[in-house]
């Protein structure tokens, strides 16, 4: 902005400064607090629409294996129904699915439960080898079916399994086990994972493709990004039933056209 | 090659709490300041505004304000015969980045350490006898009364909202009756308390307790603060920790020192500059520069006539130990002192859950709760219980962020229809006591440099070699089961009490309070620095923040961490300037 | 600050230099000079972004076109070094460069006209003693036929009153005083006067809000609700001084003109221009319909969701802070371009060494759509007892386009 971003806006008695060097990278601060009118670090939200990640029939595990970890049921919609795999499917897609912000040097080796994650493989590497083992373990004990195509029952047995570490996933390579267990590849460390990604999808923001029409925080009655609980500080023990609004809103804001 | 840079008189590695309040107390008395970032420019309006920053899974799960392990990390193992593993995504403790530091994503629970903490070792053996062999606990070289002017200070840059147990010795009723004493009552009177640690209140009073509201640097008011920075009043937005305040209501050093630092013509800031090391005269008793390096991977040479470093407390020991400053500790020997005296915290909880209280635990802000001070420090008798220090119990109703916060009860399947029915049922209606617990030091609990693994600069990570020691497990079970007394007294349907059971884990979010590593004492063989933070070794250089705890307190380190560096920046000033050598003769 | 110079005269007086008069640089007229350069806010204007103080250059936008202030350093290539002291005056009273070419009254010499010619030479005293700075600003670019100076003249003629100020009888010494630096050099019509189709001043109606680069200048007459009617003259001080009090904060452009020229003046002054101010009546806002329901029932719902946090529910902000909407002048304007300007793009109330904290509202354009900010506004303006005109999802709309072509322009 050339006439709003105003030379006071970094320059103040003719002593402050910003100066760059290469990349819009290393900078130099000095005279005042900048500030620039109109800059956000604004959330990238994601569209709907065709799957980034997921091929078609992982993104059917991943349907199946979410709507029996948060399902659908008398008190409202499961992580299914609240978008969970979209969320998924962009997160894999992204900065999260790659490990970017992670620790992935070698060498690699197993550890004690307290050391964490010791796995090669980035969580969208995990996902794959794992719904591909999972998959090609169902096919054998039920006759050709895969994770999706089971009974619920079926399901919640299977993922039982996964989640006691009793079934078998080739190519996770190192990660963590109990300090007494046996050593070698389990399933519970992609368990945790799976389970943790779902409730993360089904809490989070809209914006980010899970938590449709904020189904997640209707269950609970979390009003989600509100910014001021001053009136309700005093109100001890009301159940409040304030609307929940997301990053991007409520329906209640677009009700202005008459 | 690196390029060799003019000098300045003060240089600081990383800016946040501490950087800033170094800057600003030299600046004003007219020396050249310059401070290195590693990370990038951050401020309320664009980084983390009131449009966007309740966001959990943006800054609690994909940890967009902390420091990236890619950059870097450190490997850990809980005992000397295991391989240290790399620390591949962050967990236990959140290390910051960018400019504000740990201080832009704090909670704001901000305490003092009791008298007795600061003589820990002289003060328990005088009352308890010995202590374990296995124990390298020491007095601090420098006394709460001595300190309390500076905690003052940093309690009124911050505008802590609080009230006052003891002002000069006299006990006020609603505060906490076991603080040493204070000059004056907090700046601004407590937040407006919510249900939860009300109740909690109630039954810690009618178990015999003193509970009071608990010191928060979230403000209860409109406050201006003596540099003439202005706080907004806290909206109870339940977005603290992890997250930025977007309404300038947290102290930070965004919101009560930089707008006065930045407009003085002697201060300058370099962001995205990563100190690689320090570097000394061939005598090794002067530091004369330090060598950073920029995103573009240039390498610059900066002379500076003081040195402070600044960083998270493992990053201050690791930069010390990379540019062979002081004695690396030997846990075999005994022997060296960068690196020992590693502690952390111990933390557990009381979940309480009611059927006919709603609490709203989304109200919610960093330092809003109720604590009870009984069982903290020595202001207990410890005879017979087997283990030194303790913790202080809180109802903190800190946030409702679901992903973070769904609480069930004991036995609730982890997954399916059960366990959702068990959160919806459950989220409004309950409340938690947690305990907040004291780390002694070991001899066996330590940091070095990592055989193995690298940086990302091709340096060794930092090794952390840490474990609770029985001590705080029976000192924590201690306050659990005191905790889940008051927890019944609240007369809920049913508690759980989750204990702190087995060895230390990276894994899950415990704590960012990491102290240790460059101690502070009175003999240059157990301490690498001195009463005033300043290196025995090396006169010049400064080490700043809970690097320099001889071991950890009951309490969350920040107020400490203020205070120290008010005193040291004090004696710098009254002392060091005048006649610059070591402020006190080994 | 808006209005600048444009005194881009080719100094082509190849060796016919006129002797510039032997300035007279006591200390007390430098000085003087200085804190009449500070009442005219000089540096604002003759700074380019990243420039060397009063070295010009700094582009201006006009509705006719940009043009860039003049080098009022003592350069005698580039500066005014070579003016003569009469010439400098005469380009203040009368709007004509030494050369004979007439000046865009960007440069708002028909407010400068007021300064007496003692206070005109110690402005150019003061600016004698500053380093000369070679640098000539670029051309004006202006539509067709303004790029002629010659039409200046004609303009003169319609809507310039020369003419050094005269008190007003029968007013006290304090009220002329703040008249002479409001209507002279503090020159506060060049914004918040509203302007003809061909950017005279509309004087009857002086000071009652103007339009001036993408903002709205409020009205500063003694209005109720449009203007400073709820302000104390001690309320306006303050915020002068320090740039803020409990009724608002300056922000956009009069965070520049507070920080670059009112905290530098004397309490004396400020209270002076502050009794003018207060005594100049304005006129009353029209009575407005109450918008519609539903529009107010969607602004309250993004108003108690995405402002309350600062603003507060009941609309009364943080003094010093966050300002207050209810009863706030700004809020109620009659042109809501600032407003929509402030919710795309966030303001910061200009941080002074009084009042040093940034407070900045953050940038809504990302978030909210051009109906959503049209309601959000009309609800401000027509709750805790305000009333204004809505707000339609049209004037976010164009309001927004200007950003972004002016954004594109940016340097």
């Amino acid at each position: 902005m050339s006439g709003s971003l105003s030379r006071r806006d970094l320059v103040l008695a003719g002593a402050a400064f910003i100066s760059i060097s290469g990349r819009s990278q290393a900078r130099t601060y000095g005279g005042a607090v900048p500030w620039t009118p109109g800059i956000a670090d604004a959330p990238r939200g994601v569209a709907e629409g065709e799957l980034k990640f997921f091929t078609a029939a992982e993104a059917a595990f991943v349907d199946a294996a979410v709507a029996r970890l948060i399902p659908a049921d008398h008190l409202g919609p499961g992580a299914k129904e609240a978008g969970v795999t979209t969320f998924l499917d962009r997160q894999l897609a992204g900065p999260y699915g790659r490990a970017e912000r992670w620790y992935m040097q070698g060498p690699w080796q197993d550890g004690t439960k307290s050391q964490g994650y010791q796995s090669r493989l980035s969580p969208a590497e995990l996902y794959r080898v794992a719904i591909k083992s999972i998959d090609q373990h169902c096919r054998q004990r039920f006759s050709g079916k895969t994770f999706a195509q089971l009974s619920a029952d079926q399901q919640d047995r299977i993922l039982t399994e996964i989640e006691k570490g009793k079934l078998k996933i080739e190519d996770i390579g190192p990660h963590a086990v109990a300090i007494e267990g046996a050593k070698g590849p389990h399933s519970d460390t992609f368990f945790a994972v799976l389970m943790q990604n779902t409730i993360e999808g089904f809490f989070s923001d809209p914006i980010y493709g899970g938590n449709r029409d904020m189904v997640g925080w209707k269950l609970i009655g979390f009003p989600g990004a509100r910014y001021d609980y001053r009136p309700y500080v005093g109100r001890h023990g009301e159940k409040l039933d304030l609307a929940p609004v997301g990053i991007r809103g409520r329906p209640a804001w677009n009700d202005q056209q008459s | 090659m690196a390029k060799k840079l003019p000098a300045v008189d003060v240089a600081l590695v990383g800016f946040g709490w501490t950087a800033a309040i170094v800057a600003e107390e030299l600046t004003a008395a007219g020396l050249d300041v310059l401070a290195l970032e590693r990370g990038a420019w951050r401020d309320t309006p664009t980084d983390f505004a009131v449009t966007f920053a309740q966001d959990e899974l943006r800054y609690m799960w994909r940890r967009s304000l902390f420091q990236e392990p890619a950059r870097q990390t450190l490997t850990f193992r809980n005992s000397m015969d295991q391989t240290a593993l790399p620390m591949r995504h962050l967990g236990s403790f959140l290390p910051a980045t960018g400019v504000g530091g740990a201080g832009i994503h704090w909670n704001g629970q901000n305490w003092r350490f009791l008298p007795t903490d600061f003589v820990a070792r002289s003060h328990n053996e005088a009352r308890y006898g010995t202590l374990p062999e296995s124990m390298t606990v020491q007095d601090w070289g420098v006394t709460y009364d001595e300190l309390e002017p500076y905690y003052d200070k940093f309690e009124y840059l911050c505008g802590i909202s609080g009230k006052a147990g003891n002002i000069k010795g006299r006990i006020q009723d609603g505060g906490n009756p076991f603080e040493g004493p204070r000059a004056r009552d907090y700046p601004n009177p407590p937040l407006d308390m919510v249900y939860g640690p009300t109740l909690f209140a109630a039954a810690a009073r009618e178990t015999g307790h003193k509970p009071f509201p608990c010191p928060a640097a979230n403000m209860s008011r409109a406050y201006t603060n003596p540099l003439g920075v202005t706080l907004a009043p806290c909206s109870y937005c339940g977005f603290c920790e992890k997250f930025g305040c977007g309404n300038y209501s947290k102290s930070s050093p965004q919101t009560t020192i930089l707008p006065v630092l930045m407009r003085r013509n002697n201060f300058e800031l370099r962001t995205q500059c990563e100190v690689l090391r320090v570097n000394c005269d061939s005598s090794g008793k002067r530091a004369t520069s330090v060598t950073y390096i920029d995103t573009e991977g240039r390498e610059f040479e900066q002379p500076a006539e003081m040195i402070f470093l600044c960083a998270f407390a493992q990053h201050n020991v690791h930069l010390l130990l990379l540019s062979g400053i002081g004695k690396p500790y030997d846990p075999k020997s005994g022997e060296g002192v960068v690196g020992r005296n590693y502690a952390y915290q111990i933390v557990s909880s009381v979940d309480v859950f009611f059927d006919d209280k709603i609490i709203n635990p989304f109200v919610g802000a960093g330092g809003l709760g109720v604590g009870i001070d009984e069982y903290n420090g020595d202001n207990f008798d410890h005879g017979g219980l087997g283990f030194i220090g303790g913790g202080y119990l809180a109802c903190w109703n800190t946030h409702g962020r679901p992903i973070e916060l769904h609480p069930t009860p004991k036995g609730t399947p982890k997954w399916g229809s059960k366990w959702k029915e068990a959160v919806a049922r459950n989220y409004l209606t309950t409340a938690t006591i947690s305990t907040h617990g004291a780390v002694m030091s070991y001899r066996t609990n330590y940091l070095d440099l990592d055989p193995t693994y690298r940086d990302a600069h091709g340096r060794p990570l930092l090794r952390l070699t840490f474990d609770f020691g029985d001590n705080e497990h029976r000192m924590s079970d201690y306050l659990t089961d005191r905790a889940a007394e008051i927890a019944k007294a609240m007369k809920p349907r049913e508690i759980h009490a989750k204990k702190r059971n087995g060895h230390y884990s990276v894994v899950p979010y415990q704590t960012t309070h990491n102290t240790g590593g460059a101690a502070m004492g009175t003999d240059p063989r157990t301490s690498f620095v001195n009463r005033y933070l300043q290196s025995w070794d090396v006169p010049n250089l400064f080490v700043m923040g809970s690097s320099v705890f001889p071991q950890n307190a009951g309490y969350n380190p920040t107020g400490t961490i203020g205070a120290l560096t008010y005193a040291a920046v004090d004696a710098v000033k009254n002392i060091y300037l005048k006649n610059p050598g070591p402020m006190v003769q080994a | 600050m808006n209005i600048a110079a444009a005194c881009l005269f080719l100094a082509c007086i190849l060796g016919l230099a006129a002797e510039a008069a032997a300035a007279d640089t006591s200390f007390a007229r430098v000085e003087r000079g200085r804190y009449l350069v500070t009442a005219g806010d000089c540096v604002a204007c003759h700074t380019a972004s990243g420039g060397k103080p009063f070295a010009g250059g700094r582009p201006i936008q006009t509705p006719f076109g940009t043009i860039f202030s003049a080098n009022i350093t003592p350069d005698r290539e580039t500066g005014i070094g070579a003016w003569t002291d009469e010439e400098f005056y005469n380009a203040l009273h009368s709007g004509v460069a030494p050369s004979g070419a007439h000046l865009y009254p960007a440069f708002p010499y028909p407010y400068f006209a007021k300064v007496t010619r003692e206070d005109v030479q110690a402005i150019r005293a003061y600016l004698g003693t500053l380093d000369p700075v070679k640098s000539t600003p670029p051309p004006p670019d202006l539509a067709w036929p303004l790029g002629h100076r010659f039409l200046m003249s004609g303009w003169n003629g319609l809507f310039f009153d020369q003419g050094t100020f005269q008190p007003t009888a029968g007013k006290s010494d304090e009220w002329n005083r703040g008249a002479y630096l409001v209507q002279g050099l503090g020159h506060c019509g060049a914004c918040h006067t509203p302007k003809n189709f061909a950017g005279g001043d509309e004087t009857d109606q002086a000071l009652q809000g103007g339009l001036v680069q993408g903002w709205f200048a409020p009205d500063i007459t003694n209005a109720q609700r449009t203007g400073i009617g709820s302000w104390s003259a001690d309320d306006l001080v303050e915020y002068l001084e320090t740039g803020r009090n409990k009724h608002s904060g300056a922000t956009g452009l009069m965070a520049e003109v507070v920080a670059d020229s009112t905290s530098g003046l004397s309490k004396q002054d400020l209270h002076a221009i502050a009794v003018y101010l207060k005594g100049q009546e304005g006129r009353q806002a029209e009575n407005t319909d109450p918008p519609p329901q539903k529009v107010m029932a969607a602004g309250k719902a993004i108003y108690s969701d995405s402002c309350s946090g600062c603003h507060q529910m009941n609309g009364k902000g943080v003094p010093g802070m966050f300002s207050p909407l209810a009863g706030s002048a700004s809020a109620q304007s009659n042109d809501p371009t600032t407003l929509v300007r402030i919710v795309l793009q966030g303001t910061r109330t200009v941080p002074t060494d009084t009042r040093p904290t940034p407070a900045t509202m953050p940038a809504y354009g990302w978030k909210l759509t051009d109906g959503q900010i049209a309601a959000v506004l009309t609800f401000v303006r027509n709750e805790w007892g305000n009333a204004a005109e809505p707000v339609e999802a049209g004037d976010v709309e164009s309001v927004r386009r200007a950003l972004r072509s002016s954004s594109r322009t940016a340097k």
